[in-house]
């Protein structure tokens, strides 16, 4: 696979679509790099747009629908732009076994929404894990990347109420 | 690199650390550190540079009993520290060497302690991660030295046969027997794949390893490459696990640096270099054949096998692909010989086991103990038992493709026969303690609500059955099911672990199948009198408000 092949032009002149071609460069726009290639788009831009997608299968002649079936398929990947804050629910077995869908429950009906949504205005996304491998210190709750041990649901509500109380 | 000039290092790197006074150690694994030990790392080194006393302040891995973290441990004397704040770093660091601070003192006496043989986990908590000198000042790469300049390939995979080692990813195939398959292929290009997806929920072991002792997971690696003719690995991690992700890419430059991977390895003519992969945050990426079309860069699914990966994995090409443990456990055996490693554990299931113990037991965190320990001796003497005076109803091992083990066998030895004649399996070494709080016909709809969410949906039975499965043990949970719901669910079981693609689907009636068989009662209570014991489910009158 040459390097040399034409290659689509960047999306805008900004600056972290050259850390997006360094990616794919690095693996020499082979196409098994479409995974490492959304990693590094999804940690820069925060998720992964129409614009992205179609820039990523271009470079690296993939399908779009190759593209957009691996962007779906992995759990990591967001098609969304992030909310301004994300709270992280483990519902894990030993979190579940120590009341981690006690503390959903109360952070659905704080925000009003269901896991996997926003609140309508970007204040904040509400998201049930699998398990953090922080299995010691359940239930456990990630608030904008800051691990809670042993929350409780009243804890929970201060801190989404706070979210909310900042915005409104 | 020559045996000798790794003896030097090592010489080196434990002189300086002899010369350097008291050791005070912090854990900045993963448990730790998000309970903020890197800022009391921070405090203790800026009261270390007040002090008088001579004494030295470094980051480790894992101690092990998490639920007491942060931990802080005292070389030499072995004084641990537990729950300590940045607000103790004073005392600490003026009494090292002292009279230990008896106000944060964890004693080591106890069983949690005692009772523990480390091999996987030998250097956890005692070394710094992101120092390659300090693995090999701990006898690291002396087993990989020996094998490139000592042993023939096939004398590698003999010594892995004769060690007993079993696969530690869940199965529990014999890892020699897997070597050797691929050691056989005939081909010019051939890959090892390290599985670092580790997806059971409950399960953090091969976190703990990678993020306190990476360089041993990259040795295991290159020795299995050598033994089976590989020249490229790949490491597959999960992405939730970015301290692990972090460690593992210091410690490849570390090891490319001295020449222990890459072109050439100590001299010889073996080449192998290693490629760090991240995973997309989906469970059946753990499956082999789903993780190599992953590393191809596709959607995750599943393929029959045969043909195994051994024979057509990646690109297809042969492909030996073994979990973290198992490529943990390795060096050791190489290093100490497959006698001293077989003579640990039962006739079947031999060395030691790592495990993640959690949920409702005092002590939570990671032990490693030998093959054949009673869950007993794990959960009551090790993890002290259920908290707060509550009443211990099961025992859950195996994650979703296992199942719930009763009071009753506790005093069965924990090997590979052993748990899956209960009904469960070893899988990957989670261990989740229930009390009587918990209903076990919702935990088997908890695990069944995971497969479904989980099925990459490419076969019907999976797809469609952990659906209806789910549905039929959500109705009784509410109290709307029939003795007739209970008699398809069990006929589901069967046609969905008959005939599904992959181990997802093949195991994900396990959880029901163990349940039904230990607690029917339950089951039987929720259908007829509408009544969870554990008060977990809403059945009757408040479900039928829902429903
Ligand atoms: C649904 C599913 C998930 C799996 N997840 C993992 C995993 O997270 N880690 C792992 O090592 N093996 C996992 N396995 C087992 C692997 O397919 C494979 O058997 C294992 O990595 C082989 O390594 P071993 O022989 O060293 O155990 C999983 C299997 C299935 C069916
Ligand atoms: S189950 Fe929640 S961190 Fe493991």
């Amino acid at each position: 696979m040459s390097v040399h092949a034409a290659q689509p032009p960047l999306p805008s002149d900004d600056k972290r679509w050259r850390i997006v071609n360094g990616t794919m460069r690095r693996h020499g726009h082979a196409r098994q790099a479409l995974i490492e290639t959304l990693h590094t788009v999804q940690e820069l831009f925060g998720y992964l747009d129409e614009e992205a997608l179609k820039f990523v299968a271009a470079s690296l002649r993939v399908p779009l629908s190759q593209a957009y079936g691996v962007a779906t398929f992995y759990h990591f990947f967001s098609l969304k732009p992030p909310a301004q804050h994300e709270c992280h629910v483990c519902m894990g077995t030993a979190c579940y076994i120590k009341g981690a869908a006690q503390l959903l429950a109360r952070a659905e009906e704080v925000l009003g929404v269901k896991p996997g949504e926003t609140t309508p205005n970007g204040t904040a996304s509400l998201l049930a894990e699998r398990c953090m491998g922080s299995c010691s210190l359940a239930p456990v709750t990630i608030f904008d990347g800051e691990v809670a041990r042993e929350a409780s649901a009243k804890q929970v509500q201060e801190r989404l109420e706070r979210w909310l109380a900042h915005d409104a | 690199m020559t045996l000798e000039e790794l003896e030097r290092i090592a010489a080196g790197t434990k002189n300086a650390r002899a010369a350097g006074g008291h050791e005070v150690n912090v854990c900045l694994a993963a448990g730790c550190l998000s309970q903020h030990s890197d800022a009391l790392k921070e405090a203790l080194e800026k009261e270390a540079r007040k002090a008088s006393a001579s004494c030295r302040v470094r980051g480790t891995g894992c101690m092990g009993l998490c639920s007491a973290g942060p931990l802080v441990s005292v070389e030499p004397g072995g004084v641990l520290y537990r729950n300590v704040k940045p607000e103790d770093a004073p005392a600490i660091v003026r009494s090292a060497g002292g009279e230990p601070l008896r106000r944060l003192q964890c004693s080591r006496d106890q069983a949690f302690f005692q009772r523990q043989v480390h091999i996987v986990t030998e250097n956890s908590g005692k070394l710094d991660p992101e120092k390659i000198e300090e693995y090999i000042a701990a006898d690291g790469y002396k087993g990989m030295i020996r094998a490139l300049t000592e042993m023939t390939p096939a004398a590698v995979v003999q010594e892995i046969s004769r060690s007993g080692l079993r696969g530690r990813g869940g199965a529990g195939y014999p890892t020699g027997l897997k070597w050797g398959t691929v050691a056989k292929t005939d081909s010019a290009v051939k890959y090892v794949v390290c599985n670092a997806d580790e997806g059971d929920p409950g399960a953090f072991m091969d976190r703990s390893v990678l993020e306190s002792d990476p360089q041993r997971v990259l040795e295991g690696m290159i020795i299995a490459g050598y033994a089976v003719g590989a020249s490229r690995g790949y490491l597959y991690v999960r992405a939730e696990y970015p301290l692990a992700l972090k460690r593992l890419e210091t410690a490849i430059g570390e090891a490319r640096q001295l020449g222990l991977l890459g072109i050439n390895i100590c001299g010889t003519a073996f080449s192998f270099d290693i490629e760090v992969r991240i995973g997309g945050g989906a469970y059946v990426c753990g499956e082999e054949t789903a993780l190599i079309a992953s590393i191809e860069g596709k959607r995750g699914t599943p393929r029959p096998r045969p043909p195994y990966p051994a024979q057509s994995g990646i690109w297809g090409m042969p492909t030996l692909i073994n979990n973290v443990e198992t490529f943990a456990s390795v060096p050791a055996i190489v290093r100490r010989g497959a006698e001293w490693y077989a003579a640990l554990g039962t006739p079947k299931s031999k060395g030691t086991k790592v495990f993640a113990l959690s949920g409702k037991v005092k002590n939570n965190g990671l032990i490693e103990v030998p093959m054949g320990m009673t869950l007993r001796e794990i959960i009551f003497e090790i993890g002290g038992g259920v908290p707060e005076g509550r009443k211990f109803k099961a025992v859950q091992t195996g994650g979703p493709s296992g199942g719930c083990i009763p009071e009753q066998f506790l005093d069965r030895p924990v090997d590979y026969e052993s748990l899956r004649e209960l009904g469960s399996i070893m899988g990957s070494g989670g261990m989740v303690v229930m009390d009587d709080t918990s209903c076990m016909v919702n935990v088997a709809r908890f695990f069944m609500e995971f497969c479904m969410a989980e099925s990459c949906g490419k076969c019907i039975p999976c797809r469609a059955g952990t659906a209806q499965m789910h549905e039929m043990l959500t109705r009784i949970c509410d109290g709307r099911a029939t003795h007739k719901d209970l008699e398809m669910l069990i006929s589901l079981c069967d046609m969905v672990g008959a005939t599904s693609l992959c181990g997802l689907g093949q195991a994900a009636p396990n959880p029901v199948l163990s349940t039904l068989r230990y607690f029917q009662d339950e089951y039987l209570e929720h259908i007829e009198a509408k009544r969870c014991r554990a008060g977990v489910c809403e059945c009757g009158a408040a479900a039928e408000v829902r429903a």
